[in-house]
């Protein structure tokens, strides 16, 4: 089934622009579906990422959430509530100074039941394993903290689709890890279709889907395998490959006779096990 | 510590007055205050003594804290001491060049003393001491619900406070930030007369208050893809309900305030 299509979507910041952010971006995301969104800074990547739940409205072309147009007033919050959004920065996202406050803040503009608010409270912050901060105040908690926290507040509002704007971009090493584990487990566990903007390459290995942006457009579209393996498109779009996979090509590059079918850490170190043991190690 | 400041000086605990109704807690002070302008006479002065001491006793706040409350306040205390000593017409008991002072003036200067170090000090532990910003806000809130019909903006006025007390230990730990990056470069925020150091604040309010307007758009985006649209239709995950505790509140703070009141009136 179709969660969100795009058809032919442009986009101009300023009406007498000759640079539109968006440049006829036609994309169909399926429910269910890990798509991540690669891109290098000015691609247009967030452009495209707010004009799924109508934060922007396209200046050509179309966005069907669920066959909704997100030009219709009327529909906007029915789109709003099947489309969820993060962002980059989870301090400017929390708005109420204890965990439990601000994850039941959307069913509370929803009008959910007192009951029921509780219920969806409960069972977020559990998605996002952060259960045990229900009582603290937000400001103590540390960065991916507050973003597992601010998922949390997406997911009490039950929708189908969460978009993510780069939410690890401000985060440590362990915080990226622990809001990463919590975005596949939304994904798997409560089978919310995920759209991941992000420019870390190694985020993009666990998606089911990458598309590639440059200059407004989707220039690559296909699952990991495919995308990565393109490393020509992806250098012309200001981007490298995963770490694994450069560290392979580098061997390659050197005349050693490697497969290059690799994309997790996992993968790079089999490849270089059967080279070593190819040559008798 | 510094951060700390969003919880204004709540001190946490379990007591009747921490669990106590904000509402309640509003009106009774409120009442209090009412109460203390209209006690009249010794036993009345006595009894609201008395009442404040009790709720002290409940609230367990310690001596330092009511002190640290009252310090600020101490010259105004004293002036308005002062005035009312030489000012309040009567027998003069003592009297020199052109200043004298009447047994009269010394009764109203102790009288109004303790009235403004009971009041400040019965509101401090009612609503400072033993009520979380948050929910003082919610009561606030609930107990102006009425004035909506006027087309009062209350909802609004609430969640304003919620998020500019949210947002209080964000701005304070940037503008630590600020202040860092700019002593790196040089600045000196310390030495120099007030005009001096007061010049020396621009370069951190600047890129202070930029950066809250971004923050603010940021949030407002966030709200509304979080389906933020005002009061209407909105429920809440807690709501204020008096429970058993609190109406056993009300009766003593009743009892309590009309014993004050019937002092002044009929005892001397």
């Amino acid at each position: 089934m179709e969660m969100i299509r795009t058809e032919q979507l442009q986009y101009n910041y300023r009406a007498d622009s000759l640079h539109p952010a968006l440049n006829g971006v036609s994309v169909s995301i399926r429910k269910g579906e890990f798509v991540a969104v690669l891109g290098h800074n000015g691609s247009g990547k967030s452009t495209f990422a707010k004009h799924l739940n109508a934060i922007l409205l396209p200046s050509g072309g179309a966005v069907y959430v669920q066959g909704m147009d997100t030009r219709d007033e009327k529909l906007l919050y029915n789109i709003r509530q099947r489309v969820g959004m993060v962002f980059q920065n989870p301090d400017n996202q929390i708005v109420a100074s204890l965990v439990e406050e601000d994850v039941a803040f959307a069913p509370e503009n929803l009008g959910v039941p007192q009951a029921e608010i509780r219920a969806r409270v409960d069972a977020a912050l559990e998605a996002v394993g952060m259960s045990k901060y229900r009582d603290r105040a937000t400001y103590q908690l540390s960065g991916g903290q507050k973003q597992r926290v601010a998922i949390a507040g997406i997911i009490a509002m039950q929708p189908e689709c969460v978009v993510l704007d780069e939410p690890t971009a401000m985060l440590d090493p362990h915080g990226r890890r622990s809001v990463m584990r919590a975005i596949h487990a939304m994904n798997r566990e409560l089978g919310i279709t995920v759209v991941l903007i992000t420019h870390h390459m190694n985020e993009a290995v666990g998606a089911d889907r990458v598309l590639v942006m440059t200059e407004g457009r989707c220039v690559l579209d296909g699952t990991p395998r495919e995308v990565f393996a393109r490393e020509d498109v992806l250098k012309a779009a200001g981007l490298t490959v995963p770490q694994a996979l450069a560290f392979i090509h580098a061997l390659r590059d050197a005349g050693i006779d490697i497969d290059t079918n690799v994309l997790t850490e996992d993968e790079c170190a089999s490849a270089l096990y059967d080279v070593l043991k190819k040559h008798g190690y | 510590m510094l951060k700390d400041v969003s919880l204004g000086q709540y001190l946490p605990g379990k007591s009747v007055i921490h669990r106590m109704d904000p509402r309640l807690k509003l009106i009774l002070t409120v009442g209090f205050i009412v109460v203390l302008f209209l006690a009249k006479g010794i036993c009345a002065y006595a009894l609201c003594l008395a009442a404040l001491l009790l709720v002290i006793r409940v609230a367990k706040i310690g001596l330092p804290y009511i002190l640290r409350s009252i310090r600020p306040l101490i010259f105004i205390i004293l002036f308005t001491a002062i005035i009312n000593l030489f000012y309040t017409p009567g027998d003069p008991l003592v009297s020199f060049w052109i200043f004298s002072i009447s047994a009269e003036g010394v009764r109203t200067a102790i009288f109004m003393a303790l009235r403004i170090l009971m009041l400040i000090t019965g509101t401090f532990v009612l609503l400072n001491y033993t009520t979380s910003p948050i929910m003082l806000t919610d009561g606030i809130e609930q107990l102006l619900g009425p004035l909506k019909k006027l087309h009062m903006p209350v909802h609004e006025l609430a969640m304003m406070m919620t998020i500019a007390l949210r947002f209080i230990p964000t701005l304070i730990e940037e503008t630590d930030k600020i202040m860092s990056a700019q002593k790196a470069r040089g600045a000196d925020f310390e030495s120099g007369s007030i005009i001096r150091r007061a010049k020396a604040l621009v370069p951190i309010l600047v890129p202070l208050f930029v950066s809250a307007f971004r923050r603010a758009d940021e949030l407002a985006v966030a709200m509304e893809c979080r389906c933020y649209r005002g009061s209407e239709g909105r429920t809440r995950l807690r709501t204020l309900k008096m429970q058993r505790h609190d109406w056993l509140c009300l009766a003593v703070g009743i009892v309590l305030g009309t014993a004050v009141l019937l002092c002044s009136f009929f005892l001397p």
